[in-house]
């Protein structure tokens, strides 16, 4: 019976951290639609326009699929270090040194089979969004730096060196075209394109596989607990015995190597060549991806998804309405913010919940 | 060619880049020493430098100075409301702040003015100030003479804050609550009043900083133009020892650095532009490592919200 009732309670929580979910995406959109209104754009057709970009065609439906894959695991990537306490808003530079990596593997490298070529460039993508991660981490857990201001120092480091890659004269820069690009990767280090007609390739595969892995890590492995503990209690998870330094490094290099990782696939997948500043701001939107998942891998999917619409839709409601696709952005700092109230006032509900009931049983 | 790097316009741009830092680290100070840490300095400086070129362009460079430390008050009360009054994680309410403000100018930019996209047209700039008095000194009076007012008001804050932090009680009471909140609700300090005041001063001048960037320093405002400004200032407050003196240290030697990579790109020095632009994001994450060893030092209440028993 108690038992049973301890149960119920564990349940009871999810579902209200479920509804604030919900309540979230509601209010956001909401606010969007009032920002729209003061405006002299109409709301209904600028987000009737994001869902048919989103949904109205086979090519759009296709886009969004493709955009969910770097938002998946860019948001796995926030979420890890988040569980972990640390606050990675350093994704979008980890995935521009990711797709970095991936294309110069990609156009360097040659003669490989298929197969083992894209493992090599995907490889290189997740250690060199790795490396972003391990500088800050070591900061982080030797010198007590906060992990924000390094990362954002990184994000811009990030966007120049890749600017100065495919400038003129760049070590990187395709010399037979006037486009700041690279050269173009090798056949064979391609994602195989799996919709005939559109872009959509099997990164999402890939990204649902490490979906699961990232998921089997945190909640079934020792070291995925002991990463989780130290961001729920730092100091008692040290005094257990748990190496703290260790956990907040290893977070932030995982979290970094899936920020790469997605910036890698992206290269391989979509545009077969570096284009200086190719992400449209993933690493910002997985901040609210995960938190819209509260953390849960999975979970993470289905917000991903969502995002994905936005992003893909964004872009034909930029073209027909004149809508800056930037209400992404928007969108996704009105989303951070009422996720971040969500929490204490859920807490203080509770705790005035539980005084009522003290009252009750008092009288 | 060092001849040609270090003259009198090397001190004089020193200045310019140092003003925006200045200003930021301020308010960092403030809002840090009041136990609030404010992440979203950043994006308080964008909406600061977005609304002094609306106001500047509907009503001249004053209104627009006028708009930017109303925009910056306002994001700082939002802060303050999240970190405050609901008591929520301070950085992910900062985060918000910096993400809304690289998005919302892009959506009213076209609105104000059609056919504009991520960048406005140029408006009129704040006049310099000519001051015959600190002209006529010598070697430092060319260059500290004719600049923005609002280059000679952060250099005025300096001063102002340190009086104010450490002799008064005013500032007596907000140190305590970066501190030790507890202990001075106990003795009848009121921590939200003083916290919300924190954060309006910390707003406005970050709000002041954005505006010197695009009624100023530039004449216009285009997407994500603070460039990270908001987070070295926070970097030279750390390195500053959260000290309005020490900040201002720190963001004179970070300007002069600045500075003097800008002179000697244009005096010739082979190294490729992009690469050189990435140069003050490197001197940054430098001075935090130089730090190494002598952690902490900030004050011990920063970023936890005070919940009263």
């Amino acid at each position: 019976m108690n038992a049973k009732k301890v149960h119920m309670h564990v349940d009871s929580d999810r579902l209200i951290a479920w509804l604030r979910v919900v309540v979230t995406v509601v209010l956001a959109f909401l606010c969007g639609f009032l920002i729209l209104g003061f405006t002299k754009f109409s709301p209904a057709g600028a987000f009737g326009a994001m869902f048919r970009g989103a949904f109205g065609s086979k090519r759009g439906i296709a886009e969004t699929f493709l955009s969910m894959t770097p938002l998946i695991l860019s948001g796995l990537g926030f979420a890890l270090a988040y569980q972990c306490r640390l606050f990675n808003i350093g994704l979008e530079g980890q995935i521009a040194m990711g797709g970095l990596i991936a294309a110069y593997l990609g156009y360097a490298l040659t003669g490989l089979p298929p197969v083992v070529h894209v493992a090599v460039c995907l490889l290189g993508s997740a250690l060199g969004g790795a490396l972003w991660g391990l500088g800050p981490g070591y900061l982080k857990a030797r010198y007590g730096i906060h992990e924000v201001i390094s990362v954002i120092m990184l994000n811009h480091i990030a966007f120049k060196v890749s600017a100065y890659m495919v400038s003129v004269g760049g070590p990187m820069k395709d010399r037979s075209d006037f486009m700041p690009a690279s050269p173009f990767i090798a056949k064979s280090a391609e994602l195989t394109r799996i919709w005939e007609g559109t872009r959509l390739n099997i990164g999402i595969v890939i990204a649902l596989v490490v979906c699961v892995m990232v998921w089997v890590f945190l909640y079934k492995t020792s070291p995925g607990f002991k990463l989780r503990a130290v961001g729920q209690n730092m100091h008692t998870a040290g005094a257990t015995g748990i190496p703290v330094k260790s956990y907040t490094i290893l977070a932030m290099v995982l979290s970094g190597a899936l920020g790469g990782l997605a910036g890698g696939i992206e290269i391989l997948g979509i545009h077969h060549r570096l284009l200086a500043q190719f992400s449209p701001g993933y690493g910002f939107d997985a901040i609210a991806v995960a938190l819209l998942g509260l953390l849960n891998p999975l979970a993470i999917v289905a917000s991903a998804f969502l995002y994905g619409v936005l992003r893909s839709g964004s872009v034909l409601m930029q073209v027909v309405t004149g809508v800056s696709k930037d209400m992404v952005s928007v969108l996704t700092a009105i989303i951070i913010f009422f996720m971040g109230m969500g929490e204490p006032i859920g807490r203080y509900l509770k705790a005035r919940s539980f005084e009522k009931r003290k009252k009750k049983y008092a009288a | 060619m060092l001849h040609d790097i270090l003259n009198l316009v090397l001190l004089s741009s020193t200045l310019r880049i140092a003003t925006p830092l200045i200003l930021a680290s301020l308010g960092g100070v403030v809002a840090e020493r009041s136990g609030v840490t404010n992440i979203g300095l950043e994006g308080m400086m964008l909406l600061g430098a977005f609304l002094a070129v609306v106001g500047s362009f509907y009503a001249g460079p004053w209104v627009g100075v006028a708009c930017a430390l109303g925009g910056g008050m306002l994001a700082g009360l939002i802060h303050g409301f999240m970190s405050i009054t609901v008591k929520a994680n301070q950085i992910i309410s900062g985060t918000a702040i910096n993400i809304l403000a690289v998005g919302l100018p892009n959506i009213l930019i076209p609105v104000i003015w059609p056919e504009h996209f991520a960048t406005t047209p140029v408006v009129e700039t704040l006049p310099c100030i000519q001051l015959d008095a600190i002209g006529k000194l010598p070697v430092v009076g060319p260059i500290l003479n004719a600049q923005s007012p609002i280059m000679y008001f952060a250099f005025l804050m300096v001063p102002f804050l340190h009086v104010m932090l450490y002799k008064t009680r005013f500032g007596l009471r907000l140190r305590a609550l970066g501190e030790h909140p507890k202990a001075a609700d106990t003795l009848g300090v009121h921590v939200v009043r003083i916290r919300y005041i924190a954060m309006l001063i910390s707003g406005s001048l970050a709000g002041l900083g954005g505006a010197f960037l695009s009624i100023a320093y530039q004449s216009q405002f285009s997407m994500a133009m603070t460039a990270g400004r908001g987070f070295i200032g926070m970097a030279a407050m750390i390195f500053g020892r959260w000290k309005p003196v020490g900040a201002l240290v720190a963001c004179l030697l970070f300007g002069f650095a600045d500075a003097f990579q800008a002179a000697a790109q244009s005096a010739g020095v082979p190294i490729p532009p992009d690469l050189f632009l990435a140069f003050p994001y490197v001197l940054t994450l430098i001075a935090l490592v130089s730090l190494a060893g002598k952690r902490s030092g900030g004050p011990a209440a920063a970023g936890k919200p005070y919940i009263a028993a």
